[in-house]
């Protein structure tokens, strides 16, 4: 099989298990309507709407580390991963099948949160969308790399927030900068400049996360 | 070899101390104050080299597979941190007397050093959480590497952050230096680098004999 076929299966593999299990996705959900609402008692009567779009930040950045934590649970208790590793497919086609699938189900709750969000707080506005957009691909890859790094530690679903928080400011920076400012151009580029140069980076170290 | 470096360290800083007392011109603006910029300065920069440094070992360690690389990143990156909480200490220290406050989010490379500060610690989360073997070393070394990647995209982030959160409204030291301000700064950046390079070299000595004790330990028991 080539690469994009690895992947393509890779990726079923792992839509499939959802679908089946629906474990992880009603969560994400459930999860980010809870924490919308709990954010409207945190914000005083007064606040301007530009508070509520950092929390919406807030929101997108803890509904994806809840997903990915639970991204390679399944392959550490049942040993996938280890026949991953030794089948003859190149190591980074793991990597790039789970960020897909990260961001599949990260970007099928966004549907269902940025409306709520509209609803609730604040119309959201083509930029704000675009940045969503833009830092799904930042948060998928960088954190479905940490999430085989923390899979592997004794701490697991433990240390992961540790390491994505410090790697997830920059995108936080970007995405509220988009949603805030009047030019949120710039800000889209960082955003880009992030996924590209740690996606790549991501791309080329997953080989050494997983196999010794 | 390390008790050379050792002294040639302590002369440096002996050396860069005196300087920055009785030579360097007192500043027009900050007066005395301004002193403890000959220290903040080298402090972060040496900071940073440790960083580079434990950056550049976990690269070769990936690409050699030697296992004294792993060691060495480790102890890089563990004065790193050292340098980087002294970096936060005396950077407060410094925002205490000239602005009044412990803590500015104004200023840029004190923030950075925060975020820094937080991604370095979860280094020994990582370590310590991760059976000693070749995959600890793996995963030491990618994340070392994920660390130079992310100090000039954080430093970025918290310069674009800056236009909507607040103006800088302060500039920690001016770039105008005198020329007897810049040679001081020089010999305490010196003194600082070789400081730690004499702490890297007895740390790593440290370590290794450590090793060796266990693994000869390990024959004589039964």
């Amino acid at each position: 099989m080539n690469y994009a076929g690895d992947v393509a299966a890779l990726l079923r593999k792992d839509l499939l298990l959802e679908l089946r299990a629906k474990e992880t996705l009603p969560a994400m959900a459930i999860f980010v309507l809870a924490a919308l609402t709990v954010f409207h008692f945190a914000l005083p009567s007064g606040s301007s709407d530009l508070a509520a779009d950092g929390l919406l930040w807030i929101a997108i950045l803890f509904t994806a580390l809840l997903g990915l934590s639970r991204a390679f649970v399944a392959e550490r208790e049942q040993g996938v991963l280890d026949g991953l590793v030794m089948s003859p497919c190149d190591r980074s086609a793991i990597w790039l099948a789970k960020s897909l699938s990260a961001l599949t189900f990260l970007v099928l709750v966004e549907a269902i949160a940025l409306p709520a969000f509209s609803v609730f707080f604040a119309p959201v506005s083509l930029t704000t969308v675009a940045a969503v957009a833009l830092a799904d691909v930042g948060l998928c890859t960088v954190g479905t790399l940490l999430a085989a790094m923390a899979v592997a530690s004794r701490t697991r679903e433990l240390l992961l927030p540790l390491l994505f928080l410090p790697l997830a400011l920059p995108i936080v920076v970007g995405g509220v900068g988009a949603s805030v400012t009047a030019n949120g151009g710039r800000y889209l580029g960082f955003l880009l400049v992030y996924d590209l140069v740690f996606a790549i980076i991501c791309w080329a170290s997953f080989e050494y996360v997983v196999a010794e | 070899m390390s008790s050379r470096n050792s002294w040639l360290s302590l002369a440096l800083m002996a050396a860069a101390i005196a300087l920055v007392a009785f030579y360097a011109p007192e500043d027009a603006n900050q007066g005395l104050s301004q002193k403890i910029f000959y220290f903040h300065v080298p402090i972060a920069l040496t900071a940073y080299a440790c960083f580079g440094w434990g950056a550049w070992k976990a690269l070769r360690y990936l690409w050699r597979r030697e296992e004294h690389y792993d060691l060495e990143s480790y102890v890089a990156i563990h004065l790193g941190v050292i340098f980087g909480a002294m970096t936060l200490l005396t950077g407060s220290i410094w925002a205490k007397i000239s602005w009044g406050v412990w803590w500015t989010w104004s200023s840029n490379q004190l923030v950075l050093f925060l975020v820094l500060f937080l991604f370095y610690s979860t280094y020994f989360m990582l370590r310590f959480s991760v059976e000693d073997g070749p995959m600890r070393a793996n995963l030491s070394a990618v994340y070392a590497l994920f660390g130079v990647v992310l100090i000039p995209i954080s430093f970025l982030a918290i310069r674009l952050a800056n236009d909507f959160i607040h103006p800088t409204v302060f500039t920690s030291a001016g770039p105008q230096m005198s020329g007897s301000m810049f040679a001081t700064f020089c010999v305490c950046l010196a003194a600082f680098l070789a400081l730690a390079a004499s702490f890297y070299g007895i740390e790593l000595a440290g370590k290794r004999l450590d090793a060796k004790l266990r693994e000869l330990r390990e024959l004589l028991s039964p």
